[in-house]
């Protein structure tokens, strides 16, 4: 889906807000958003330590349908405090979660996209960020059983922190070649580790590492979309028609174990190591080491 | 083993589950099952592993190899409990100080190990096994979320060096341009800033502070106290919900997550369009 010629009036989805981005990838026109800035569920942290609060804190979730089918969309937006994952955000996203589980075990199937864009915890929420993520990561375990999870890195922060776990739960993965996926961002490795481990400022290098065509090149992401509208709306589509997968990437213990065993980590580099880490698109996804 | 050299975890591991006798051999993650409140519990700690081959991981950290042994240890119990009426209580014996951070490691997707861990952890308590986080050292970040934060139940020894926090002290008041003082006295006021056990107990996140206990070198009588907690833990576990909801519903929580309960409250009203 990567290989169609750019066309230069479509519209860019990198450049939308969180709320536009929820909206995009619902069907047209079923956009409702919950908790919205008007319900006015704001930190209670951040002006304690006079930070000026927003309205909405930074997560947009909105109900919806995709491909007719009930959907719910919970979207990050990193303008806000770079996609920072704090007491309330986080709930958001946890408790909309939760509810499409409930739904689910209800038997009434919601679909469950999540839009990350985000640097993992909000410092000034320290404990409650770290704990809300973790609500959000049981939420995705549990609900998966029941409905694919989406997510999708588009970018321009990525995804990183506690958050590129949650990511690495979900049941398939769309990133554009801008998006990021990672753990430890580039400048709290150089930061840890130094500069002569990595180099924060060489930004070829880095998208490289964890960039988008690498990950989906490597297996970490399933499909790689241009930085379009319309790209991410039929990617997040076919991956429900996908359904649930037979295996999770994070339940194939003993295939990552074997692909690490074959790794010499004196060695290796992006481009060698896709050997080991082939890709799972979309319709071939299974064990394959 | 020289014991002067054991690690906090590996210590805690051998005071609660020496005679398992079924360390699983070397390497970073280590396992044993041990008799705990008449049944037999898995117990799993992190360990220091000076020869591992990922560099940025041979200290108690959760890098590549540890998210992933530390899946399979998980799911080795899930798997021979499945045709069991009864699923043996899972221990997460917690002293990891952080994630490994290294190139290397973003690069073979250490963010996906970690992941399996907590995919691990989720699924045991979803599949009925009792999951308790017993902290006795450093719980950090992503390398706690790993190995911990998927529990029914945590509880801590209140001893110098147990903490749990979304990052290093030093790190944090780096990035927050502070110093290491008055990040201290933020946390005096910030509840969720803080670094110490009592200050994350007001979160309603933890379910006993174990007092008394020499975290270094217990005597029979503390790790007797402590396994009689970790027994108590089990049973009220069993007889709780499967997911994390327990987290929300303490007096602590009630006063200082109020937001998250709120949140919760509201988006359900909201959920379905009238």
């Amino acid at each position: 889906m990567s290989a169609a010629p750019r066309d230069l009036l479509r519209e860019s989805f990198i450049e939308l807000t969180a709320r536009e981005r929820a909206r995009a990838v619902l069907d047209a026109g079923s956009f409702r958003e919950l908790l919205g800035p008007f319900d006015r569920l704001e930190s209670p942290w951040l002006p304690l330590q006079g930070i000026v609060c927003q309205a909405d804190d930074g997560a947009v979730i909105a109900r919806g349908t995709i491909g007719g089918e009930p959907a719910v969309v919970t979207a990050i937006e990193s303008a806000f405090q770079g996609g920072s994952i704090g007491e309330v955000s986080g709930s958001k996203i946890a408790a909309a979660l939760e509810l499409a589980l409930a739904d689910c075990e209800r038997g009434k199937i919601v679909r469950p996209v999540v839009l990350f864009e985000t640097g993992g915890v909000r410092l000034q929420e320290a404990n409650l960020g770290l704990a809300v993520i973790s609500e959000i990561q049981a939420a995705i375990v549990a609900l998966r059983a029941h409905v694919p999870v989406v997510g999708v890195i588009a970018g321009m922060v990525g995804c990183f922190g506690g958050m590129s776990l949650a990511a690495g739960l979900c049941s398939y993965l769309v990133m554009t070649k801008q998006g990021r996926l990672g753990m430890n961002g580039p400048e709290v490795i150089e930061q840890e580790a130094g500069i002569e481990e990595l180099d924060a400022s060489d930004r070829r290098h880095v998208w490289q590492l964890i960039g988008g065509e690498q990950r989906t090149a490597t297996g970490f992401a399933d499909a790689l979309v241009e930085d379009a509208v319309d790209d991410v709306h039929a990617a997040v589509r076919a991956a429900f028609a996908c359904g649930v997968p037979e295996a999770h990437r994070t339940e194939q213990v003993e295939a990552y174990l074997a692909k690490l065993a074959q790794i010499d980590p004196a060695s290796v580099a992006p481009g060698t190591m896709r050997a080991a880490f082939g890709s799972t698109l979309l319709t071939s996804r299974g064990e394959t080491a | 083993m020289n014991d002067t050299t054991l690690s906090r975890g590996a210590r805690w591991l051998h005071a609660l589950a020496d005679d398992g006798a079924r360390d699983a051999g070397g390497g970073p993650v280590r396992y044993a099952d041990a008799p705990l409140g008449g049944e037999t519990a898995r117990f799993i700690a992190v360990v220091p592993d000076a020869g591992n081959r990922f560099v940025r991981a041979r200290e108690n950290v959760v890098g590549l190899e540890q998210g992933w042994r530390l899946a399979q240890a998980v799911r080795a119990a899930i798997a021979e409990d499945a045709s069991s009426p009864t699923r043996r209580p899972i221990v997460a014996i917690v002293d990891v100080k952080s994630q490994a951070y290294g190139y290397r490691e973003e690069m073979l997707g250490i963010h996906l190990a970690c992941a399996a861990a907590v995919d691990a952890y989720a699924s045991a308590r979803l599949a009925g096994h009792p999951v308790i986080a017993l902290i006795v050292g450093p719980a950090m970040s992503g390398a706690f979320l790993a190995h911990g934060y998927q529990a029914n139940r945590i509880v801590a020894l209140d001893a110098a060096g147990t903490m749990v926090h979304a990052m290093g002290k030093e790190a944090a008041a780096r990035v927050t341009r502070r110093s290491v003082e008055s990040l201290d006295a933020l946390g005096e006021t910030i509840v969720p800033m803080s670094y110490t056990m009592a200050s994350f107990g007001k979160l309603g996140l933890l379910d006993q502070l174990i007092e008394g206990v020499d975290a270094d070198a217990p005597s029979a009588e503390q790790t007797s106290r402590v396994r009689d907690v970790l027994a108590q833990m089990v049973r009220e576990a069993r007889m709780d919900r499967r997911d994390l909801s327990h987290r929300l519903q303490s007096d602590a929580a009630t006063r200082t997550r109020a937001a998250s309960i709120e949140v919760r409250k509201r988006l359900a009203q909201q959920w379905d369009a009238d």
